[in-house]
């Protein structure tokens, strides 16, 4: 039951929010109220995960292979939790307040059924299962990027629709060709029984096809480029929950997917996967540099470090898949962050152009501190919680002796600090423009940004513990057996490798 | 009928990818709805097409051979329902771009034309 809650929780809201009277003081109560009682049951379920091991939820007590399953094993359960937070962050930030029309066209309950797609797709335990949570993810954030009808936003969201769709159908081809060649779509189930049927030739046209959907939603090069032409748009808040959340369950579902169905680290897709990740962390950060608007750069910083998640993948051993799941954790709680201190720069000067901008630390030298915290954490300034990921990440590729793929995470790192240097230069340090308009900023645009990086800071200060939780997943998805037991009882394991 | 249904699928993937690659919106989602049926037919046929047979087990049939596999049909069941609410966003997205530039080529309403 425990599995199935962070599921039903934003779903009830979401219903709930329906039902209520519009009033949008009401409306946002209740938002944030769903958002804490999902917390809470998330957080008690990596407790729990951590305590017990994998969890398994048979829907309606269908035995595994046949009906479906909730499984959550640490990485999932980690990735989940980051939700959660990530949830109580954006409710919260809309009591800062949102554009009416907007609220009046459903941003609330949206914004529920986004985090209860996110749940979903972390959560399930059947490949055909995770296209449906995908697909639920994705109309909500459709409708989310288009809500509102300037040029921009009109661009962005069809850019974004057409891409996203595309890579479904190649996810659905993938799970179809599949379901041909196993027989099963129940991921345990899959472990077991592919690796005998498989044929060699249909494996690689598989793995591809599973790459290439996945590649898209998680924006590794070379199909990101929906991503910065469209998450600069809609208002920060969507900005945030979108770019915190969505290209991450690319990477999980990349990460579940190969780890489970496609384990032999020496095929050729995870070569494929390494050089991609190398370059996705070159061009992203390169593109960074060139960029005017802090949310275009910011966009480009993200694809760009999708490359340090999928590089542990690439390399296969319980270290390197360790730190990118550290990364991950880090990456959604800080670009999360980013996206809302772009919020406040758009509700103090109305713009988010770095030329227009400046004089921000002369006038509220306060909020520039805390902006500068995850702006840092991102470069990888130690002793902040990027920093602590670098080292697991490019640690571990040291120590599989990829020299130059650890002198390219290195060199992009600076360049990150580059790009974050050139924010808070010419964000705060820069004298403002004549007589910038100054607007007051509410407790409640600030507030979920002091929790998210309180969070950051926590990451730094129990980094041993994250860290030791973080390698315990990737041992864990590394042990396909293990997964394949829990989810099928004991008889399934003796059949597996 | 396997080698039919192969040879649709392909005829309706390279349609619908080549009409995504044009420039105006109403053929992007053209080529969309395309791709989801070619995908539709693809689940079909790589789980193997059963002749005559419904995908139900009844009393008088419990063997492998008397039914269909009710799987694949299930799956494509969720995946014409999704994507018939998917192509009808697109359309209606479309329609608001129509609305508010007067165009449906990409090229003419990109952000950089104003």
């Amino acid at each position: 039951m425990l599995l199935a809650l962070p599921i039903l929780v934003p779903l009830a809201t979401a219903i709930t929010l329906q039902l209520l009277p519009q009033y949008p003081r009401l409306l946002r109560r209740v938002a944030f109220a769903g958002a804490i009682c999902a917390l809470a049951s998330v957080v008690s379920m990596l407790l729990r995960v951590e305590a017990a091991g994998i969890q398994v939820l048979r829907v309606g007590s269908w035995p595994a292979p046949y009906g479906i399953a909730l499984v959550s094993d640490l990485f999932s359960a980690l990735l989940v939790t980051m939700v959660g937070i990530i949830g109580v962050a954006i409710t919260a930030s809309s009591f800062a307040g949102v554009d009416p029309r907007r609220e009046a066209l459903g941003y609330h309950p949206l914004i529920q059924v986004l985090l209860m797609g996110v749940s979903g797709a972390f959560l399930t335990g059947d490949i055909f299962n995770l296209y449906v949570w995908f697909e639920v993810m994705l109309i909500a954030s459709f409708v989310l990027m288009s809500l509102y009808r300037t040029r921009a936003q009109l661009h962005a969201a069809y850019t974004y629709v057409g891409l996203n769709l595309l890579a479904s159908a190649l996810l659905l081809t993938a799970i179809g060709l599949l379901y041909g060649q196993a027989g099963t779509l129940n991921f345990a189930d899959l472990a077991r029984a592919w690796p005998e049927r498989g044929t060699p030739a249909l494996d690689g046209a598989l793995a591809m096809l599973f790459l290439t959907a996945f590649g898209i939603k998680a924006g590794l090069f070379p199909l990101f480029f929906w991503l910065p032409a469209s998450y600069h748009t809609p208002p920060a808040a969507v900005g945030a929950l979108l770019a915190g959340l969505l290209t991450k369950v690319g990477v999980y579902a990349m990460i579940r997917i190969f780890t489970l169905l496609f384990p032999h680290p020496a095929a050729g897709v995870y070569t494929a996967i390494l050089l991609l990740s190398a370059t996705t962390m070159i061009v992203g950060l390169v593109g960074a540099i060139g960029q005017r608007d802090f949310r275009r750069v910011l966009s480009f910083n993200l694809v760009g470090h999708i490359g340090f998640t999928t590089v542990g993948l690439a390399l296969w051993t319980p270290a390197a898949l360790g730190g990118s799941i550290l990364y991950v954790l880090h990456h959604m709680l800080v670009i999360t962050t980013l996206f809302l201190v772009s919020g406040l720069f758009l509700r103090q000067r109305r713009t988010t152009d770095l030329r227009q901008l400046g004089g921000l630390y002369r006038s509220q030298p306060a909020v520039a501190c805390l902006a500068m915290i995850p702006l840092f954490s991102l470069a990888g300034v130690p002793p902040l919680s990027g920093f602590i990921a670098k080292v697991a990440v490019i640690g571990a590729v040291l120590n599989t002796e990829h020299y130059v793929i650890a002198a390219i995470a290195l060199a992009t790192s600076l360049l990150t600090m580059l790009s974050m240097a050139r924010v808070w230069e010419e964000a705060f340090w820069k004298p403002a423009a004549a007589s910038p308009p100054q607007a007051r900023l509410s407790a409640a645009i600030v507030a979920p940004i002091v929790w998210l990086v309180c969070l950051t800071l926590g990451i730094t200060v129990a980094a041993g513990p994250v860290y030791g939780l973080s390698m315990r997943a990737a041992t864990q998805l590394l042990d396909a057996n293990g997964y394949v037991r829990a989810v099928l009882g004991g008889q399934g394991a003796d059949a597996a490798r | 009928m396997e080698l039919l249904l192969a040879v649709i699928a392909g005829v309706l993937y390279s349609t619908g990818i080549y009409l995504m690659l044009r420039r105006r919106l109403a053929q992007l989602i053209i080529g969309l709805g395309l791709l989801s049926n070619g995908t539709n037919i693809l689940i079909l046929s790589a789980a193997g097409v059963t002749r005559g047979k419904p995908p139900l087990i009844t009393p008088i049939t419990t063997r492998a051979d008397q039914f269909a596999d009710p799987v694949p049909q299930s799956l494509i069941l969720t995946a014409i329902v999704i994507g018939f609410g998917v192509l009808a966003f697109a359309l209606v997205l479309a329609h608001r771009v129509h609305r508010s530039t007067g165009s449906d080529d990409i090229d003419t309403i990109g952000p950089d034309r104003v």
